[in-house]
């Protein structure tokens, strides 16, 4: 065995795996939550049009694209290679535990918190990328240009309150899961010092775990009480 | 104080254990938990019974033999502290107090609360010390260490190896006891010729045996009765990563 896949295959060889592929998907999350602002413009869906021509036809952004897929998949499944593993070393379990007496409920969770996720992310993508790509999406024209009307794709998707409400449950599962996610991604990499690691707790809690879940939550919530006359 | 025990009790490695409850009448709230053991033990004699087998060595937090997993918590409801440290005060009359042994593959049980922690020798026996000429002790300020840096190698360097960690993580990770064997010395001029060479060498040994990975839950450093920082774990981390990307050893 190569030294590359032998440390790739030890225990911390995996975390740093999970570490990268799941900080690079809290970066994809920022730019996936700026570009989708543009919902919230009032522009009958022009600005967000324009914006996902932009993000399925830029050579950069296509190339991250495929990153982005396989980071999901990467993760997901070394996930769940390390909890099987991490099941088997111990084989007889306690009888009376209480886990909740020294570590939060999050950090013990991420597996049951990434399946809803890994969930999420199928539909997600069933409902929006899969219908852009290979569905049939009605045309907008803007300046004489043709455009993939995506926003209708949305404005239908969210006029439903099951989906609604879908999104908002699995936006909590994404804060209780970023908020133990991403500052261990850099306790794994062994980021770890006095000047540094509140930032980094302060842009994993509040920013991670609180603000991007939130404003994804209210997209879904604005444009049901926008489609159905409420607002 | 009356209490209500429930131990495991398992014959050997080989058989399968079970839960057994004993009820105490006598225990004064004075007792540590392992003299609370001593009486029950003594009461089973009298009756002809085995006593229950556990491991204890010092009595005063500084040998990590007194391995107890007391109602859900190693060591019991205490932080910082040994089982020996544990008072019968900390209970109330009357309680059930559920004591099992700490339970990962890498520690298998021997007999009742007794559990096999050689696979802790052997993460030691891979890296955990510095090749020095054995002879007449050196001079003590020879070196120049810091105090910040010497505090920092002391604090790690308390870990009395007691398998807390490993009985308290989800995983049963035994990142903290690595992190410490490596952090003390990695951080001292004399454990820098050897430290590439350490950090690789332990974790392979500690994933040999069976181990699980770090979830950074944290358990550790709360049950660990010597209060040893995650700080450390980050450190293992660091030197294991720059171990693999820069040692020659391919």
């Amino acid at each position: 065995m190569s030294w590359v896949t032998q440390t790739l295959s030890s225990s911390l060889g995996r975390k740093v795996i999970m570490s990268l592929t799941g900080l690079f998907l809290c970066s994809f999350l920022v730019v996936h939550m700026a570009g989708n602002l543009q919902l919230f413009k009032g522009d009958g869906g022009r600005a967000f049009n324009e914006y996902t021509y932009f993000m399925t036809h830029n050579p950069l952004i296509i190339t991250v694209s495929y990153l982005l897929y396989t980071s999901i998949i990467v993760h997901a499944s070394m996930a769940l290679i390390l909890t099987r593993h991490n099941q088997d070393s111990r084989p007889v379990k306690y009888a009376y535990a209480k886990p909740e007496a020294n570590s939060p409920w999050s950090s013990r969770n991420m597996g049951v918190l990434g399946t809803v996720l890994l969930i999420f992310i199928v539909l997600h993508m069933r409902t929006f990328w899969f219908e852009m790509h290979f569905g049939s999406v009605p045309m907008a024209e803007y300046d004489g240009k043709e455009y993939k009307d995506l926003y209708t794709v949305v404005v239908a998707a969210f006029s439903q309150l099951w989906y609604v409400a879908v999104y908002v449950v699995c936006m909590i599962a994404l804060g209780y899961h970023l908020v133990h996610g991403f500052k261990s991604g850099f306790q794994t990499l062994g980021v770890r010092h006095k000047k540094y690691t509140p930032l980094i707790e302060f842009l994993g809690t509040f920013v991670f775990a609180i603000v991007i879940p939130a404003l994804f939550a209210v997209m879904p919530i604005y444009m049901y009480l926008k489609v159905n006359g409420i607002i | 104080m009356k209490i209500n025990l429930q131990v495991w009790r398992q014959k050997n490695s080989n058989t399968a254990g079970k839960m057994v409850e004993y009820k105490l009448d006598n225990i004064s709230p004075d007792m540590s938990f392992l003299e609370m053991f001593d009486v029950l033990n003594v009461e089973l004699m009298h009756k002809g019974e085995e006593p229950v087998a556990f491991d204890h060595d010092c009595r005063e937090g500084i040998c990590g033999m007194c391995s107890m997993y007391i109602n859900g918590r190693a060591h019991g409801p205490q932080t910082g502290a040994t089982t020996c440290q544990l008072h019968m005060r900390s209970f109330s009359d009357g309680d059930t107090i559920v004591v099992e042994p700490w339970r990962a593959r890498a520690f298998p049980v021997i007999k009742d609360l007794v559990v096999d922690r050689t696979a802790f020798d052997r993460v030691v026996q891979a890296g955990g010390y510095v090749s020095v000429n054995t002879g007449s002790a050196p001079d003590a300020n020879e070196i120049a260490i810091s105090r910040e840096i010497a505090e920092e190698a002391m604090d790690a360097a308390q870990c009395i190896g007691c398998g807390a960690c490993v009985a308290a993580c989800k995983n049963a990770s035994a990142m903290l006891f690595v992190a410490a064997k490596v952090s003390h010395l990695a951080v001292l001029p004399q454990g820098k010729p050897e430290h590439l060479a350490r950090a690789e060498k332990m974790v392979a040994q500690m994933d040999e045996e069976g181990f699980g990975a770090c979830s950074f839950t944290g358990a550790c450093s709360v049950e660990c009765p010597k209060s040893i920082s995650l700080d450390h774990i980050a450190r293992l981390n660091r030197e294991y990563l720059g171990a693999k990307l820069t040692s020659t050893n391919v």
